[in-house]
């Protein structure tokens, strides 16, 4: 866990969403489905984002602009200096033998970076409309898009090692149909480092801090 | 002297930043494990920030075997934040920390806002803990009575020997469709929107009482540090700065040295109650419980 002052090398449109590429610094990637903090200009806490894309000497981050905070990260430009945390939690694990990356809408996030770190492995993701699906750009050629009413998980076929992120009422979908998932969770947070417990969930009778034992967390198969 | 404030760092997830400090005060201890209350439980809001965590912790008999002796190792000076729903439940928690060598203070935290609160008053709390234990007692009080420093007249009175001021006040934050954000609707307001409110209670019991006063509301900077001792603190403790910065520690001991330096102060001490017109009364002591070398706040 490091935090440094990172400086912003482009921020770009991607559909509804700014792409922010920051100057990596000294602070590490981290592996896929891990976040860093990012410090939200003119805002009292930071905003957990997972790792985009992790081009050399580059950490990328895709955010949805929805509330003061990822407005702030959205209107940052070339040359704008920000604080960021990590990387943190516990990411993906992928010594799997047949994946599938699943996402939705903000949660096809981290699917470049772990895309990139397991081959070319099969990739559904989904979207509100076609504005969001232009999100697209940022997966590789070989990913399967739906837009709604097409619901992504209609794409989900049995015996195959789920890897997934996306809104809440996406991944209980997903935990149903495919018994094992890796699923990244999301809850508003604080610190990010476990200091907070604002990002405690219940699980299995124990609580636990998303920021610590997740954001990815394996279901019992 | 610099200590976080209760709730605001886990010392064995981020032991760095717990070193950082000149004593780590623990999360809230109650008799029976908690596990907090129903998401969501964090709001920003526009200054500030909302927490309705429930004071989620393992229960006083876990803390004891497991938690605290891996505190014990950090080589700091450990206060135990002691919460309960009745005075008898502070007290026994006090009896059972009272042997603890590691244990530097107990801070009674009697001012939760996210949870119910015990019947009995403040002072009537502090009384029962202090026939219970020799340790250091400090009295966490809420900044939202109608006269804080009578209440620390009374917790003095009961046999406190500090005062932690303040703890958060109740605020609730509507989403876009006016419900209420936080699971459990209100939660306790911290960051810089709470700071004019310690400086307020700071400033009213250090002139009411002699009980010395670990300071803490809305600290971002080394000046808001300063302005704490101005008003009456002897020691400033960090709250919501360390959830977006864990090295907020090193920054703010150095930027409180400049701004002493700058006055042509060459210690905090100096600056304590400068804020004050006459004298203050003339404080006790504060032990921050020096077991390890307390990093000086000196300017170099």
């Amino acid at each position: 866990m490091r935090r440094e002052r990172l400086t912003v090398t482009e921020s770009e449109a991607v559909g509804p969403y700014t792409l922010l590429r920051l100057e990596r610094g000294g602070l590490q990637p981290g592996g896929p489905g891990q976040f860093f903090m990012l410090e939200a200009p003119g805002r009292v806490l930071p905003r957990p984002m997972s790792l985009c894309l992790a081009a050399p000497g580059e950490l990328a981050f895709l955010v949805d602009p929805i509330g003061p905070g990822t407005r702030a990260l959205c209107s940052l430009s070339r040359g704008d200096a920000i604080h960021v945390l990590g990387p943190l939690g516990n990411g993906f694990r992928i010594d799997v033998r047949r994946p599938l990356l699943v996402g939705g809408g903000i949660g096809i996030a981290p699917l470049p970076y772990l895309a990139e770190a397991l081959g070319a492995p099969r990739l559904v993701a989904g979207f509100r409309s076609g504005w969001h699906a232009e999100a697209a750009a940022l997966l590789p050629p070989n990913a399967e898009i739906v837009v709604e009413p097409t619901l992504v998980t209609e794409l989900i076929e049995p015996g195959l090692d789920v890897l997934a992120c996306g809104p809440a009422p996406m991944l209980e979908a997903v935990r149903r149909l495919s018994p094992g998932a890796q699923l990244a969770w999301e809850a508003p947070m604080a610190c990010g480092y476990g200091a907070c417990y604002g990002c405690a969930v219940e699980i299995d009778g124990r609580w636990k801090r998303l920021c610590i034992e997740g954001p990815v967390l394996r279901e019992a198969a | 002297m610099l200590l976080n404030a209760s709730g605001c760092l886990d010392a064995l997830t981020a032991p760095e930043t717990a070193r950082s400090l000149d004593a780590f005060v623990t999360k809230t201890v109650t008799p029976l494990p908690r596990g907090g209350n129903p998401p969501v439980r964090i709001a920003e809001t526009d200054g500030g920030m909302l927490n309705s965590i429930g004071l989620a912790n393992p229960g006083r008999d876990s803390f004891l075997h497991e938690v605290q002796p891996q505190l014990a190792q950090l080589g700091i000076p450990i206060w135990i934040s002691v919460g309960g729903f009745a005075a008898s439940e502070y007290a026994e928690t006090c009896a059972l920390l009272d042997g603890l060598d590691e244990v530097a203070a107990l801070e009674l935290n009697l001012s939760c806002p996210n949870v119910d609160e015990a019947p009995e008053s403040a002072a009537e709390i502090v009384a029962a803990c202090r026939t219970e234990t020799s340790l250091p007692l400090y009295a966490k009080l809420s900044p939202a009575s109608w006269d804080v420093a009578e209440v620390a007249r009374a917790v003095e009175a009961a046999g406190a020997d500090g005062l932690s001021l303040v703890n958060t006040l109740r605020g609730l934050k509507l989403d876009r469709e006016l419900r209420p954000v936080l699971g459990t609707r209100v939660g306790g307001l911290s960051g810089p929107a709470l700071k004019p409110v310690a400086l307020a209670a700071v400033f009213a019991c250090s002139a009411a009482t002699s009980l010395p006063i670990v300071g803490m509301g809305g600290v971002q900077t080394g000046r808001d540090a300063l302005e704490l001792l101005a008003v009456g603190a002897s020691a400033v403790a960090l709250g919501t700065v360390l959830f977006s910065d864990p090295s907020a520690p090193g920054r703010i001991r150095e930027e409180l040295a400049a701004e002493l330096s700058a006055l042509g102060l060459t210690s905090p001490e100096q600056a304590s109650g400068l804020a004050h017109e006459g004298a203050l009364p003339a404080r006790k002591h504060l032990d921050l419980g020096s077991r390890v070398p307390i990093k000086s706040l000196q300017t170099p």
